[in-house]
């Protein structure tokens, strides 16, 4: 009986969405990792401007199985992540194409886009070290939080965050696994508690005196500022860029790419080379105080008031290439334990 | 699942069982037998001090003992950790008073253990077990109580001697259900940091890329389910209850004033901590933050949300009420197989749970796609896995458990004597389940179907993942912001999903008493 009834609502539903499918709007699907209400004014001008309507589904776990399983008859023409090591991974699975007009090329720097153009970074996020006002300005390293005097004085989330994975993937590349894992064991010596909550969560934690110093993405500082509620948190620390005097402090991208199997790939193409446009990179440094990739469009003021600073020129491929061992790393650590 | 499990390499387990695996495993067994107990202690007590007393507002306290249910149990982790954590209110007032300066200066419980986690999700997850406790002592037998009293035993007596023995069924079922429903759990714990084998889950799969290894780790956790849920059973074995009584007009027990008290202070705290203290706390956010020209955009989400979780809830219950008595009518031991088997899917963190949807379904779209290509016809689309059909059957096969669990636990208290009497009657056997049984059963299945209901109104990982283009829940849109860490700004949405899941425990008690 069950087969009988499956085969009619099949047969139903095959009816009722070819009947849909009459009214043909140019349009452009976008599969997103990121939050829709921090792109979706982006998205607004764009169909503003072209008439193309944008369409999104927001998922952060699955998003790249769901697109492997849709195949060749996947409608995503478009994917926005938050984190490179997703944009590797959505490469490495071979669920992406190529992409490349001028456009692209002339906005996006080499360092921030793939050898064979099959992802391109739209905003960068720098790591910080967010230290307690009351300390007075300090020139941090990332290293320096092993350091015996910082003992019970540090604050973070849970290690194994992808914030956190890529910034002990960074310390992999440079200092290698051995010396990588005894500064994670002293890390966590370090830990005034257990990793735990958000990075705002750990500067409220250095205004109420819990600890010291925290690991935080910038755009947080900026986005606390704006809140009525905790820019009494922010306004207890300073936002440090560690490293100046070597490497440089670690940079993260929030990137897109097109689907392999985009259906509308002319939109798709059109969508990407508008997101790299000066002001569409503008207004993406307004809404989430991140960095534009693209050479001379500035940051908000905001942003821009906490001063220069030099980035770390790691590929941002070895991040990812060393993701894995950073989590085995801290596995070992026993970080979030 | 198990199938993609068996390529999983051996060389990631070898690691994550050489480092954090045991403490995985001990901290989720922990936590899960915590859990159980603490919805033992508040459930059953109260079950009993609601149907068996004359406690003050007795019939208040019926339905406001049910509201936890519709308080998603992600958020109130977010509220509680936030509220009691060092830089939390509490503790800050706490500091300001007494002029504390460090953490040194005084003691206060650390709401980020296991035991912080036990309790919170024990206060959100008691009513599975008040529910089907109290259905349970509201539809027990009063002959057979009567008779013990009449065989000497005095109140107290009877109730630990007869009517707890016979709400038996119901409290394990109940049990079951919590104890699936923590172990499914990823969010919620993520907010304690407290690492379980979902942790390890979500790590090999999202951390480590390996879904195989992944699938082998959920199969692991389901493997404890069945352990579980055989254990309860066999533990019942042989033992029947019946009752075609119900016992709406047995004598209530006379509380002293001091059991008052205390009965009282019991139930109205499981009432606040559960549900109005979290409610009270978003609602001063939905003060704070909201902007209120969300609410219209926000009540047609409201509608999504609705539409879906009314259609699993339908869904789930008649599939139910047909296993149910398939398995009745026809009593042999594989017939109770498929009532077993949908019941797993509650185990299966939803997140795991709608990748299985996707790989069922992906397949089949792939197959009418080829087939229209085939026949020169425009290609259909993602027909079942890019629409709210998956999302549908994937609440079915989440929730079904707890469809079956309330709905077998209703049937078993039928006599086995009403389903041969109409036959004996000339009657067949059709007609005489509309006629017999399923008036009977009238309270489970809305039981059923309202449990289904709030559960899907509050689902977040399976539909985040199955849905189709600009489709949004209040749950996903709630979970946009928390991601952002701005709940703030979300609480709006949240009390929505409250308010709509109250509705129908309204509704239905509503209907109870107007009986």
């Amino acid at each position: 009986m069950f087969n009988r009834i499956g085969f009619y609502t099949l047969l139903l539903l095959a009816l009722f969405a070819t009947s849909m499918n009459v009214a043909a709007t140019e349009e452009v699907n976008v599969y997103s990792y990121r939050q829709p209400f921090l792109v979706q004014p982006l998205f607004d001008k764009f169909t503003e401007q072209t008439g193309i309507k944008v369409q999104v589904v927001f998922a952060k776990k699955g998003m790249a199985e769901r697109l492997a399983r849709e195949g060749e008859y996947s409608p995503a023409d478009i994917l926005l992540t938050t984190d490179i090591s997703r944009l590797i991974e959505l490469h490495d699975m071979g669920l992406l194409q190529p992409a490349s007009s001028p456009e692209l090329s002339e906005a996006i720097p080499a360092q921030f886009k793939a050898s064979d153009n099959t992802w391109y970074g739209l905003t960068t996020r720098v790591r910080n070290i967010y230290s307690a006002k009351r300390l007075g300005k300090i020139d941090f390293n990332y290293e320096d939080l092993a350091d015996e005097k910082w003992r019970g004085k540090v604050c973070t989330r849970s290690g194994k965050h992808p914030y956190n994975v890529a910034l002990v993937a960074a310390m992999i590349a440079e200092h290698g696994e051995a010396k990588t894992l005894t500064w994670l064991q002293q890390l966590k010596a370090n830990l005034a508690r257990k990793p735990q909550g958000s990075d705002r969560a750990q500067v409220q934690a250095i205004h109420q005196q819990l600890c010291d110093v925290s690991l935080g993405n910038s755009y947080y500082f900026g986005n606390m500022l704006k809140d009525a509620k905790q820019k009494v948190w922010a306004d207890a620390v300073y936002i440090n860029f560690p490293n100046q005097n070597n490497r440089g402090a670690h940079v993260n991208i929030s990137g897109m790419a097109m689907a392999k199997y985009a259906p509308n790939k002319a939109n798709a193409l059109a969508l990407m080379n508008f997101l790299v446009s000066e002001p569409a990179q503008h207004m993406y440094a307004e809404t989430n105080m991140e960095y534009p990739v693209r050479p001379g469009v500035q940051p908000s003021k905001l942003v821009a008031s906490w001063g220069e600073f030099k980035a770390d020129d790691l590929p941002l491929e070895a991040l990812a290439a060393h993701r894995k061992s950073a989590l085995k790393l801290l596995d070992k650590a026993k970080f979030d334990l | 699942m198990l199938l993609a499990s068996l390529n999983a390499s051996n060389e990631l387990f070898s690691h994550l069982w050489a480092t954090v695996l045991p403490e995985y495993i001990t901290n989720t067994l922990l936590l899960a037998l915590l859990v159980a107990l603490l919805t033992l202690c508040f459930g059953v007590p109260a079950a009993a001090l609601v149907s068996q007393t004359n406690l003050v507002m007795a019939k208040q306290l019926r339905w406001l003992l049910m509201l936890p249910l519709a308080m998603p149990a992600y958020l109130v982790a977010y509220l509680y950790t936030d509220l009691f954590d060092y830089a939390g209110p509490v503790q800050r007032s706490l500091r300001a008073w007494f002029g504390w300066q460090s953490p040194d200066d005084y003691y206060f419980f650390d709401i980020r253990t296991i035991g912080g986690a036990a309790i919170v999700i024990a206060l959100v997850l008691f009513p599975y077990v008040y529910m089907l406790t109290r259905t349970a002592f509201e539809q027990q037998d009063r002959n057979l109580l009567r008779a013990s009293r009449l065989l000497g035993c005095d109140q107290r007596q009877s109730f630990y001697q007869i009517a707890l023995p016979l709400a038996r069924p119901a409290i394990a079922v109940s049990l079951t259900l919590v104890v699936m429903e923590t172990l499914a759990d990823f969010a919620t714990v993520q907010y304690f940091a407290v690492n379980t084998l979902t942790t390890a889950v979500y790590d090999t799969w999202l951390g480590y890329s390996d879904l195989a290894a992944a699938n082998a780790l959920a199969s692991v956790l389901l493997l404890f389910i069945l352990f579980v849920v055989v254990a309860e059973q066999r533990a019942r074995a042989g033992q029947r209850h019946q009752s075609s009584r119900p016992n709406n007009q047995q004598q209530r027990k006379q509380l002293s004033i001091m059991q008052q008290l205390t009965a009282s202070l019991f139930c109205w705290f499981l009432v606040l901590a559960g549900f109005l203290l979290p409610l009270v706390l978003l609602l001063i956010m939905v003060v704070d933050y909201a902007d209120y020209s969300q609410f219209i955009a926000l009540l047609s989400t409201g509608k999504n949300s609705i539409e879906i979780a009314f259609y699993s809830a339908t869904i789930a219950t008649i599939i139910a009420l047909f296993l149910a008595l398939f398995q009745r009518l026809h009593q042999s031991r594989s017939r109770k197989i498929p009532l077993q088997i949908t019941s797993f899917g509650y185990a299966v963190p939803g997140t795991v749970l709608a990748m299985a949807m996707l790989a069922t379904f992906g397949p089949i779209d792939h197959l009418i796609n080829d087939l229209a290509k085939a026949l020169d016809l425009k290609a259909p689309g993602l027909l079942l896995s890019g629409t709210v059909f998956a999302i549908v059957f994937a609440f079915v096969v989440r929730f079904s458990a707890i469809a079956n669990g309330t709905i077998n636990a209703g049937i078993g208290q039928i006599p086995k004597s009403l389903d041969f009497a109409p036959a004996s009657l000339g009657v067949a056997m059709v007609p005489a389940i509309f006629r017999v049984h399923l008036p009977l059963l009238k309270s489970s299945i809305l039981v059923a179907w309202l449990l289904v209901f709030v559960e899907a109104m509050k689902e977040l990982p399976a539909v985040l993942l199955l849905r189709p283009f600009n489709f949004e829940t209040l749950s996903t849109q709630v979970f946009q912001l928390i991601s952002d860490e701005r709940l703030e700004q979300g609480a709006l949405g949240a009390v929505l999903i409250v308010l709509f899941g109250l509705l129908p425990i309204i509704l239905l008690n509503r209907q109870k008493d107007s009986q």
